[in-house]
């Protein structure tokens, strides 16, 4: 098959092969779990339990908040021990809401019910696999139900499957290829269906050999009970194919372009990895509660883990037995991770890779010097942006104009920053003007659902204001009258002076009318100590109707 | 600690700069071979001249010295005005220049990365406006009954100006001899019998100037590999100015020099690979480096033809600088996924 | 020199001709310009600038009869995009109208809300929500912190707190400049 190729790119040492020595290893049960609740891009699901809570291994633990959000579950059974703010492996070393598992050591299943999802409609299948928490593994964390939805215009004719990995270190879905080929493909199945797509497409980077043969002896052995058009491709290594939107390019020749779903294009992209969960969420009833982490970098033994989600990195790391030296620890790729505010922080549905750094293996960078607009960021582009465009705007903090230049395209892939000889981090300033956008966005929101809010008042209390207007000009034709009928009191001429007279009347009427209370059948001292209050009160008020009295005296 | 990508290429500003110098190295050697050795002390007086400056203007705006001083190009442009002034050009003349090209041009603008112009073609226009004359003490060749001009001890005492050059010392270049005789002298000579009648006039491009270009030519295609520069400026720099001299020699043989004459004189070569290239004062676009370098290669031949001056790149390219942030502007390329209207619904 | 003037003449009658038919074809009705700053203003109504409401002091700019530097809440950056929009100079915040503060909301001690009312009816975007003589409490999403419901309240319950950073709302920071100035130089305005 013709395969295609797309603008720029670069090609780092891939440094893949340490980790996949070993076969895929598992973690012995630990005593606690951290699941943090928003774990896919979308709306942060709903806590379900409470503390103290016996929890079942699979069992919903956070309920997918609308249709943009994905359900979390329990790795294993256990006891609810809190249900607050933890750290998050994420960039901004904040924490957020995790249900935290103390582990009763039985591993007990809940009720496992897989779908007929030969005969499911796909909206069921849909509601089935957000409530299974499947999003993608590849790192971007999507949703999956969302792009199986059967209403996106168009026809799906491709099922790509993304085996590519072409982050270097990592190499978790090599190693699942490698070891599951068969479950991958029957997910491949079962996608492939739900879209009917005719073909579907695996693109696998050609540094894996290994996984390229696994993938193609699985798809033989499966082909008898498939509908067969299945094509298992080794695509040039070539950095960031294993980006979808590269993939599909390199796989089909279509660019799908930002803001529109590959969906209208008639294909769709899954993560190997991903479809294996669609196979054990729909085939066996298990949901997404563990992932493949290739753990390597400056450690003993590199080597790729099944770990649960919510096991605290820091087991995986020990387990891997990290080397004097290292300074950081890196979730995901040296070209699009992060470095992890600390190894406490649990391992996530986007937990692909953890890199233990030190400084000879990711050198830090020389100064930053001016640009000296040498276009070798454009040229790596697999965007085809102009990465020093979005640089200078971005640093003018001029972020509207960044985004007239396409910044929301660039889907940070590190190329640019990696070649540029002046060392500037470029992906920092792109970044940066993004979530400069994002802010001003919400502060516009705010600002203008504050200024609604506030005319809204300020109509409503000028509607009082007349309406209050209207009353008393009421209440003046009506005293205006009572003074007319009532001979004692001669009516003033001023209209408010008539209000306050009648105001009063009523006020000395209603004395009248008020008697004491709790007066009857006291006791004589009572009676007597009201007399002596009395006195004092006529007293009190005499002094303070005295005029000019000097202070002293009152002393 | 720096965010991802945590792994870069071993690129640096220095390491292309010194690719670039390489690079001038068998264009500089050819230069010595015909025109003799003053060419090195024009560059080393520039080297010095520019290094100097580039540390005052850095002190003076409380830039870390060491990093920027190191970073080469300061040492490219103090090469090519050695390579652009006439090696016979006096001292203070190299020297003020550079300090121009260096501090007002380079600097003031803001330092690397910023200056709009190419610092040594302003330097270089600057000097050929003002002192017309001292720019255009090249040193002849090969004439008859001459002293020899490219005798080292004779060119310093023009350089540092303990004697005026004698007469048959300096000569005017082949291209300066060709626009005056044809376009400005009134004469009804033609490019044969110029050419056939100048002692400076060789194979193709002028003696000395043809092999010069070729030196250029083959440091060029290296950088080319290398990657330092893209084949754009280049080619559509060399293609304007060859398509522009043949059509008007095709149309008129006897009053315009052909395209081979044009691409082998002057500093048409030096231009195209190392003058255009320079990315601080060019496009960056691919469409953009094209716009550019054609309406550069253009201009030389235009202003070769018509104009004052007897060569023309300095011209060509500052012109074009003042383009550059317009072209830029309107030669964005298409982004991914946005070529045929497809990101529209 | 008399065909001069009256060339010149015509050409200014002609050009004023143009101008009135213009003002009168192309009127514009109401503001566009109070419209523009008002959409700068953060809307915080706080009357910090003196103006009651953001609406008015906008007016009052618009007008020219206010500086542009009397919103705290709207900060520097405020300033800078009312001095593009204006094409005056930046100036720097007016001291006597406040500091520029993080974003903060008001949040009532429930234990110590007497339900007096005085809250809600100082809140000038309807933020906080009670009856009298109910505990009140303020909806943080919709508070602006212009701290208005804070000196009326009688038993001093509302307290102003910063908005803490979430995951969902952190930034990427600006990126550290490049290479360090030997000596300390003013930063470049931006």
């Amino acid at each position: 098959m013709r395969l295609f190729k797309f603008k720029g790119g670069v090609k780092p040492d891939t440094h893949k092969d340490a980790s996949v020595q070993e076969p895929i290893a598992c973690l012995p049960l630990l005593p606690l779990y951290v699941v943090p609740l928003h774990q896919s891009v979308g709306d942060v699901p709903r806590p379900l339990v409470q503390v103290g809570q016996k929890v079942l291994k699979g069992e919903r633990i956070g309920d997918a908040d609308g249709n943009f959000s994905s359900a979390v579950h329990a790795p294993t059974s256990g006891v609810v021990k809190a249900v607050e703010p933890r750290l998050l492996p994420h960039p901004s070393g904040l924490p957020a809401l995790c249900v935290v598992i103390e582990a009763d050591g039985e591993d007990r299943w809940t009720e496992r019910a897989g779908l007929d999802w030969r005969n499911a409609s796909a909206d069921d299948i849909q509601d089935f696999l957000r409530d299974a928490g499947v999003v993608g593994l590849g790192g971007a964390v999507f949703p999956s139900h969302i792009k199986l939805d059967p209403n996106r215009s168009g026809h799906t004719g491709t099922l790509i499957l993304n085996g590519a990995e072409c982050e270097p270190w990592m190499t978790c879905d090599d190693a699942l290829m490698r070891e599951k080929a068969e479950i991958i493909l029957r997910g491949g199945a079962i996608l492939r269906r739900v879209l009917g797509a005719g073909r579907m497409l695996i693109g696998i980077e050609d540094n894996k050999p290994q996984a390229v043969a696994a993938m193609r002896a699985a798809a033989a052995k499966l082909d008898a009970d498939d509908e067969g058009n299945t094509e298992i491709l080794a695509v040039p290594t070539l950095y960031p194919t294993g980006s979808a939107k590269q993939l599909i390019r390199v796989l089909t020749g279509v660019e799908v372009p930002y803001g529109r779903r590959s969906q209208d294009f008639g294909m769709q992209c899954f993560n190997v990895a991903t479809a294996l969960s669609v196979y054990h969420a729909l085939e066996r009833g298990e949901p997404l509660i563990s992932r493949i982490v290739t753990v390597t970098g400056n450690v003993e033994r590199p080597r790729n883990y099944e770990a649960l989600i919510g096991t605290p990195i820091e087991a995986l790391l020990s387990l891997a037995g990290v080397k004097a030296g290292t300074d950081r620890f890196i979730m995901g790729g040296p070209m699009m991770g992060f470095t992890l505010p600390a190894i406490s922080a649990p391992v996530v549905k986007a937990t692909n890779c953890v890199i233990a750094a030190n400084p000879a293996l990711f050198p830090p960078p020389p100064p930053e010097l001016p640009c000296i607009r040498c276009g070798a960021c454009a040229e790596s582009c697999p965007q085809e942006l102009q990465p020093m465009e979005l640089y200078w705007f971005a640093r003018a903090r001029n972020p509207d104009k960044a985004r007239e230049y396409h910044l929301f395209d660039c889907t940070e892939c590190g190329c640019c920053a990696y070649v540029c000889p002046s060392s500037i981090p470029l992906i920092d300033y792109a970044r940066f003007a993004k979530s400069e956008i994002w802010a001003r966005e919400r502060e516009k929101a705010a600002s203008d659902a504050a200024r609604e809010r506030f005319e809204f008042r300020t109509l409503r209390e000028e509607r009082d204001k007349t309406e209050k207007a209207a009353r008393l000009a009421a209440k003046i034709a009506a005293a205006h009258q009572e003074a007319a009928t009532s001979a004692a009191a001669p009516a003033p001429d001023d209209p408010k002076q008539a209000l306050i007279a009648a105001a009063l009347a009523r006020a000395q009427a209603q004395k009248q009318a008020a008697q004491p209370k709790n007066i009857d059948q006291l006791s004589p001292a009572t009676e007597a100590r009201i007399r002596d209050i009395e006195t004092q009160r006529g007293k009190a008020r005499e002094l303070a109707n005295a005029p000019d009295t000097p202070p002293e005296e009152k002393n | 600690m720096n965010n991802s990508p945590y792994v870069r290429l071993p690129v640096s500003v220095r390491a292309i700069m010194l690719k670039v110098l390489t690079a001038l190295v068998p264009g500089i050697l050819t230069y010595v071979w015909f025109f003799g050795a003053a060419v090195l002390v024009q560059i080393a007086l520039a080297a010095v001249t520019a290094l100097a400056g580039e540390a005052l203007m850095l002190g003076l705006r409380g830039k870390p010295i060491g990093v920027f001083l190191t970073d080469g190009s300061a040492l490219v442009t103090a090469c090519l005005i050695g390579l652009t002034f006439p090696p016979l050009a006096p001292w203070w003349l190299t020297v003020s220049m550079t300090l121009f090209a260096i501090v007002i041009v380079k600097h003031l603008y803001g330092g690397l990365g910023q200056n709009p112009f190419n610092p040594a073609m302003a330097a270089f226009a600057v000097a050929i406006l003002a002192f017309p004359a001292l720019m255009s003490q090249w040193p002849a060749v090969d004439v008859p009954d001459a002293p020899d001009a490219t005798g080292f001890a004779a060119q310093m005492r023009v350089v540092f100006q303990s004697q005026p050059p004698q007469d048959g010392l300096t000569m005017a270049t082949p291209l300066d001899t060709l626009r005056t005789q044809l376009h400005t002298a009134q004469t009804h000579a033609t490019v044969d019998n110029v050419a056939g009648t100048h002692a400076a006039f060789g194979q193709i491009g002028g003696k000395g100037w043809e092999w010069i270009a070729l030196a250029y030519l083959l440091g060029g295609l290296w950088l080319l590999r290398e990657g330092v520069i893209s084949w754009h400026m280049p080619t559509a720099f060399l293609a304007a100015l060859a398509l522009a001299a043949g059509a008007a020699s095709l149309a008129s043989p006897d009053n315009y020099a052909g395209p081979l004459f044009h691409l082998a004189s002057g500093g048409a070569m030096l231009g195209a690979f190392f003058i255009l290239t320079d990315p601080v004062s060019s496009p960056v676009t691919p469409r953009g480096k094209l716009i550019f370098a054609a309406g550069a290669g253009l201009l030389v031949w235009i202003i070769r033809t018509f104009g004052a001056y007897p060569d023309a790149v300095a011209f060509a390219t500052l012109l074009m600088n003042l383009c550059v942030p317009l072209i830029d502007m309107h030669s964005q390329p298409p982004v991914f996924g946005r070529k045929n209207g497809n990101d529209k619904r | 020199m008399l065909t001069a003037l009256l060339v010149m003449a015509g050409i200014a009658l002609a050009l004023g001709a143009l101008l009135g038919f213009v003002s009168v074809r192309f009127r514009v009705e109401g503001n566009p310009l109070e419209e523009k700053i008002n959409a700068i203003l953060p809307q915080t109504q706080c009357g910090q600038c003196g103006y009651p409401g953001c609406r008015p002091y906008a007016q009052a700019i618009a007008k020219g009869e206010a500086d542009i530097n009397l919103c705290p809440p709207g900060g520097e950056e405020g300033i800078r995009k009312l001095a593009d929009l204006l094409g005056r100079e930046f100036k720097p915040l007016s001291a006597e109208r406040g500091v520029e503060k993080p974003k903060q909301v008001a949040v009532i001690d429930e234990a110590l809300c007497i339900g007096c009312t005085l809250c809600a009816q100082a809140c000038p975007v309807d933020a906080i929500i009670g009856a009298a003589k109910q505990m009140h409490t303020v909806a943080e999403t919709l508070c602006t912190g212009c701290e208005l419901c804070v000196p009326p309240c009688p038993v001093d319950c509302i307290i102003m707190t910063p908005v803490a950073e979430t995951v969902e709302t952190w930034k990427w920071k600006f990126p550290a400049p490049p290479l360090p100035t030997r000596k300390p130089v003013a930063e470049e305005p931006v």
